[in-house]
């Protein structure tokens, strides 16, 4: 690692530890940093509860945000495409649309279940955006993937917002999740989902040789030996694993896996071997942080973390159009 | 003085049929969508679950008393295939003048975040501020409006892809916002949130459309009076520079149909992809022309259609016209892209 990748990563753990303490002290009720230890550990103390589910969510939105930015990074640097996210490329709206018409139409309530539905949608969603966007004349170009993704999301938003029409009761269940958030959700959630997310990260990590190979382009990636079709058939299953149990345990939340892996390519340069495993925890911390900030901001009520980070990221977004690099990465 | 029939040159005989050609084309495809229009409407009004014999409607609407009838004709039947009407030919003006004036035909409205801007204005207005009527529609056309000059100052005159590009970014945001907003309302209004939020016609009473009439119909005629910027704006800067129309003038046209699009959304709810629809399907009917009152017809038998066939398409359940709208609409937008059409005017 280079002097300034291992700076970065430094102070990513450093604000990611923070991050965690105070999305466990910071809510509607404010813990004391002194009575924090024996309210986790102590099922007694008063703040028991409160501690645990803070602990939950602090847990998931980690493991939500690290999942996100690496399908983002994984994603951009195996198509060379900047505006990569798998939220705006349909596959996060894929998986919940999935999960609705299980919920709805076969009444699926096992979370394990969900998850498999999930990456179904997950992976139906990102062929399609692929193979419309490659059917182009001009080839699957990063702006024409991020217009088919949009033209995607709106076709399975509107067909999702159907199916609540058609079942109330998925609806009172769905529109919380919809926005994607990590509270309300206890532990067993993480347990079922675990597994799966590391899987997706491991082979997420395993990429990094492809990836450095493929962002010479498909013929020098060829020319190193590089099998470019099965490359990316690895990839998209890393991503799909990733973004459809993101998407599955917290709800469709787009822009961290295209914020995260740009800020960190900015700071320490665009080497996968550096990239992957930063993104990993620069997302745990963006997640952390936005669900943080989001519940103080408007109290009583809560903001969202998708709506917090969609609030963050298409600000960002624009600023990445503008500057014109659509092309390069 | 003997009457002399002057011989033309062979040029000229061709220029004058080729002309002559097109501006047949173009009354016929308006006379045709006029009579489709008609029948749609015929279509709305007396069709579906409860049959209205036509002689019934006409006597109903002229004041006869029809039991049953009366009641489902003039407070469901009418007013939807009414403001469906309205609302697709606000839509779709306002696709087409977008999507001539940037010369690119991903430019509309819907896709640049203008409709969503003002849903999200709505929904504010509604949940948070609860209000309803004529606040709703000044928010609406507010957030319409302060979207569109955001996307155009990032834009900073790049009509193709980057405005796009930075239209979709921006909707993202509105419709967290929206998401929001829904995530705040309680369990009852939450389905009429989503109907509205989908786009929808149902649950529309006369005093709100007759707002939207009186708001609307000055709007449409400033456009029908300031059209003729269009057919130079759709050249390009600098020839419609050379031809003598400033930017003011076309940037006037552009306002108004921002305006439109806000009073649509804000009656009706963002009814998906009809504004990008409109301007494809009327050019392709009128042999390549874009002309305003096909663009208005389309957009008013796509609404009115669409909501009769999410009316009646499953049983009892009333299926907002924007999801029939956006179900046709965006197979219709991954069309355009598979097919490479929207690389004119691309930077």
């Amino acid at each position: 690692m280079t002097g300034r990748a291992s700076r970065l990563a430094i102070v990513l753990l450093v604000v990611a530890v923070v991050a965690s303490v105070c999305s466990l002290l910071i809510g509607s009720r404010w813990l004391a940093p002194a009575s924090l230890w024996s309210a986790l550990t102590d099922g007694s103390d008063p703040s028991a509860g409160i501690a645990q589910a803070r602990l939950d969510r602090t847990l998931l939105a980690a493991a939500v945000g690290a999942a996100l930015a690496l399908a983002g990074a994984i994603l951009q640097g195996v198509t060379r495409n900047p505006l990569a996210d798998p939220g705006i490329l349909g596959i996060n709206a894929g998986a919940s649309f999935a999960m609705v018409v299980a919920m709805a139409g076969f009444g699926i309530s096992d979370l394990g279940a969900y998850v498999a539905v999930a990456f179904l949608g997950a992976g139906l969603a990102l062929i399609l955006v692929h193979a419309v966007a490659a059917a182009g004349r001009d080839g699957a170009t990063p702006t024409t993937l991020a217009i088919c993704g949009a033209a995607v999301t709106a076709v399975l938003a509107s067909a999702t917002s159907a199916v609540l029409l058609l079942d109330r009761q998925t609806m009172e269940s769905f529109r919380f999740w919809q926005v994607g958030t990590v509270s309300g959700r206890d532990l067993s959630v993480l347990t079922i989902g675990a597994p799966f997310l590391a899987v997706g990260i491991v082979l997420g990590l395993l990429c990094i040789r492809l990836l450095d190979a493929a962002a010479l382009g498909d013929d020098l990636a060829r020319g190193l030996g590089r099998r470019v079709g099965r490359d990316r058939a690895v990839v998209a299953v890393a991503v799909v694993l990733l973004a459809g149990t993101a998407t599955a345990l917290a709800g469709p939340i787009a822009f961290v896996g295209l914020l995260v892996p740009h800020a960190v390519r900015a700071l320490a340069g665009p080497g996968h071997r550096t990239l992957l495993p930063l993104c990993l925890l620069g997302g745990a911390v963006l997640t952390l942080l936005a669900d943080t900030v989001g519940r103080v901001l408007l109290p009583p009520a809560e903001i969202q973390v998708g709506v917090m980070v969609a609030l963050i990221g298409g600000p960002a977004f624009v600023m990445l159009v503008r500057r014109g690099r659509t092309v390069a990465l | 003085m003997s009457t002399v029939t002057p011989t033309l040159e062979p040029s000229i005989v061709a220029v004058r049929s080729a002309r002559r050609r097109v501006a047949r084309r173009t009354a016929y495809a308006i006379t045709g969508l006029t009579v489709v229009w008609i029948a749609v409407f015929l279509v709305r009004i007396t069709q579906g679950d409860y049959l209205i014999s036509l002689p019934d409607a006409v006597r109903i609407i002229r004041g006869a008393e029809i039991p049953g009838a009366s009641y489902i004709l003039m407070e469901s039947k009418l007013p939807r295939a009414v403001l469906g009407t309205g609302v697709g030919v606000a839509l779709g003006l306002a696709g087409a003048i977008f999507q001539t004036t940037l010369r690119n035909e991903l430019a509309s409205p819907d896709i640049v975040g203008v409709t969503l801007g003002a849903s999200a204005a709505a929904v504010f207005g509604i949940v948070v501020l609860g209000q309803g009527g004529p606040v709703i529609s000044a928010l609406a056309v507010a957030g319409a409006l302060g979207v569109a000059l955001t996307v155009r100052a990032l834009a900073d005159g790049h009509n193709g892809y980057r405005l796009v590009l930075l239209g979709i970014g921006i909707s993202a945001v509105m419709s967290a916002v929206i998401q929001y907003l829904f995530t705040r309302v309680d369990e009852f209004n939450a389905t009429t949130v989503l109907q509205w939020l989908g786009g929808s016609l149902s649950n529309v009473e006369w005093r709100a459309i007759g707002l939207f009439f009186a708001l609307a119909v000055p709007v449409v005629g400033a456009i029908a009076w300031r059209s003729k910027v269009l057919r130079v704006a759709e050249l390009g800067d600098d020839l419609r520079a050379g031809l003598g129309a400033g930017p003011g003038s076309v940037d006037a046209l552009m306002a108004l149909a921002v305006i439109l699009a806000g009073l649509a959304t804000a009656v009706a709810g963002p009814v998906a992809f009809v504004a990008f629809l409109a301007g494809p399907i009327s050019r392709a009917l009128t042999g390549g022309r874009t002309r305003l009152v096909a663009a208005a017809l389309v957009g008013a038998v796509i609404v009115v259609l669409g909501d009769h066939i999410g009316a009646y398409l499953l049983g009892d359940i009333n299926l907002p016209v924007g999801i029939i709208t956006g179900a046709i609409g965006a197979p219709a937008l991954i069309w355009l892209i598979a097919t490479g059409r929207t690389t004119r005017g691309s930077r």
